[in-house]
């Protein structure tokens, strides 16, 4: 048995892993694991990943959890173009401060957005009180500045002239909100910019193919009530 | 503002105790001394308010500690600036093992501390003393009740899935995901919460950890953090103790 990737394109992390295997012709077979369906709560995708979470990579006997950690592991092995992550000591620096800092940043507010904005009420049927969706927006807002100013700023790509990891996760964050139905780019020509040349970059087919099912987020229908239910705590938990 | 000079990777709980340093009484006393190759390195008692500083911000605009100055490269983020250091000074390889898969397992956890061990253990600090202290004002039991169990959870997670039945997290030798598991999990301390009490297995990781330091480097990173009950907090900027009370009041 070969490489296998434990995705759900719903999620942005996965959304990562699956652009960046396949536009390194990296072979795996792909194994689909249903958020909306509970199917991460299963015992047996328990067997491959007991934090119950995906993505999650096995590689015959060995198995790996955390985006971050996977696509370290598929540069390393594969042997794929050094702008990804770079040898040169500050440059692989830059990589590793956006890779940290987006845990609680970035990826949180993009999720807060999808979450409040969408799937919140039409998933689960849980109405968001305007304030709460508001305030959320706001941080998002505030963490978009963050990344134009701190991490951007006037280069090609964030951390540098060539596309790396951080843009991929970076990228795949943002299509959160955009699949809520945010303009994120709207009134942000650098981040707009910076979203082609990452396109661009990674092949637009292959961008738009990983995004096909957060844009179609709001179509979601309704969770199964016992779903609903086994769901129900993970999700608060995960956009606290 | 004082230069950071570059530490060696004996020190690097160091780097840890700076991001505790923010929270260390609004006195400015500059320290300096000899790292283990005779260079010179200042370490910042930053104040609150001091890394809110214009001189501050020029070395790190996300106000944040800690951070990093080797000539004009500017890094923050611990995880960044700990990969950094072992690249650039060569440190042994037990810290950062090369070995594909061992990597692969200080990259994971790495990852996922950041909000399962850090952001949560950070939590319990403010929750259970910061806030109090500052405020005048308790947060309420059902909150501070949630964010335990979390805590609980998240180092049963931690010893299950990451810490087994292993010395260290990746088999036999202390890595950079032992030191930051450590450090992030003594940060309740400083509120007087031992979060190591549930567990004899942790409780013996924690010693060994703490050993394969050094304790008397482990506790001196650790001076500030211990005495955080002494701190007098009416020394405290006003706008900062103002920003505070709104953080009281999201968790309400």
């Amino acid at each position: 048995m070969g490489l296998e990737l434990y995705l759900d394109l719903l999620s942005q992390p996965c959304r990562a892993v699956y652009i960046f295997a396949k536009r390194n012709g990296i072979p795996f077979e792909l194994r689909p694991v249903e958020l909306r369906k509970g199917q991460h709560l299963s015992d047996a995708f328990a067997q491959v990943n007991p934090l119950k979470k995906v993505p999650a990579l096995r590689d015959g006997d060995f198995t790996l959890t955390e985006s971050v950690a996977i696509l370290l592991y598929l540069n390393r092995k594969y042997k794929v173009p050094d702008h990804w992550y770079p040898q040169d000591l500050q440059a692989c620096a830059r990589v590793d401060e956006y890779l940290a800092w987006q845990h609680t940043t970035l990826r949180r507010n993009c999720l807060r957005a999808l979450w409040h904005k969408v799937m919140f009420p039409v998933f689960l049927g849980e109405p968001v009180s305007p304030e709460m969706l508001a305030a959320t927006l706001a941080e998002l807002d505030a963490t978009l500045q963050l990344l134009e100013d701190k991490f951007l700023q006037n280069k090609a790509f964030l951390t540098g002239p060539h596309i790396s990891l951080a843009d991929l996760i970076a990228i795949t964050e943002l299509m959160h909100p955009v699949g809520a139905g945010c303009q994120v780019f709207e009134g942000r020509p650098k981040l707009a910019a910076w979203r082609q040349r990452v396109e661009a970059a990674v092949g637009k087919d292959l961008f738009q193919e990983a995004h096909e099912v957060i844009l179609k987020a709001k179509d979601s229908p309704p969770a199964d009530p016992i779903i609903k239910q086994k769901l129900m705590p993970r999700v608060l938990a995960m956009i606290q | 503002m004082r230069q950071r000079g570059l530490l060696p990777c004996a020190l690097l709980p160091a780097i840890n105790v700076l991001c505790v340093l923010c929270l260390s009484p609004a006195s400015f006393s500059p320290t300096s001394e000899q790292n283990l190759e005779g260079q010179e390195i200042f370490r910042d008692d930053t104040a609150e308010s001091h890394h809110h500083s214009k001189e501050y911000i020029e070395i790190n605009p996300l106000k944040k500690l800690p951070s990093l100055k080797d000539g004009k490269f500017i890094l923050s983020e611990s995880v960044a600036i700990l990969f950094y250091l072992c690249r650039k000074y060569s440190t042994p390889s037990h810290w950062y093992p090369p070995d594909l898969h061992t990597r692969a397992r200080v990259d994971e956890f790495m990852a996922w501390q950041h909000t399962a061990i850090q952001l949560p253990m950070s939590r319990i600090l403010w929750i259970k003393m910061l806030i109090p202290r500052i405020t005048g004002e308790e947060v309420p039991a059902e909150k501070t009740e949630q964010m335990l169990t979390e805590v609980r959870t998240n180092m049963q997670l931690f010893e299950e899935k990451f810490l087994q039945d292993k010395m260290f997290i990746t088999g036999d030798h202390i890595s950079l995901a032992d030191l930051v598991a450590l450090v992030e999990m003594m940060q309740p301390m400083g509120g007087n919460y031992n979060v190591f009490l549930n567990s004899s297995r942790l409780a013996e990781w924690r010693m060994r950890v703490e050993l394969a330091i050094g304790s008397g480097l482990f506790w001196e990173a650790h001076d500030r953090l211990m005495k955080l009950a002494e701190w007098d907090c009416s020394t405290l900027d006003p706008m900062v103790k103002e920003k505070i009370c709104v953080l009281l009041q999201k968790f309400r």
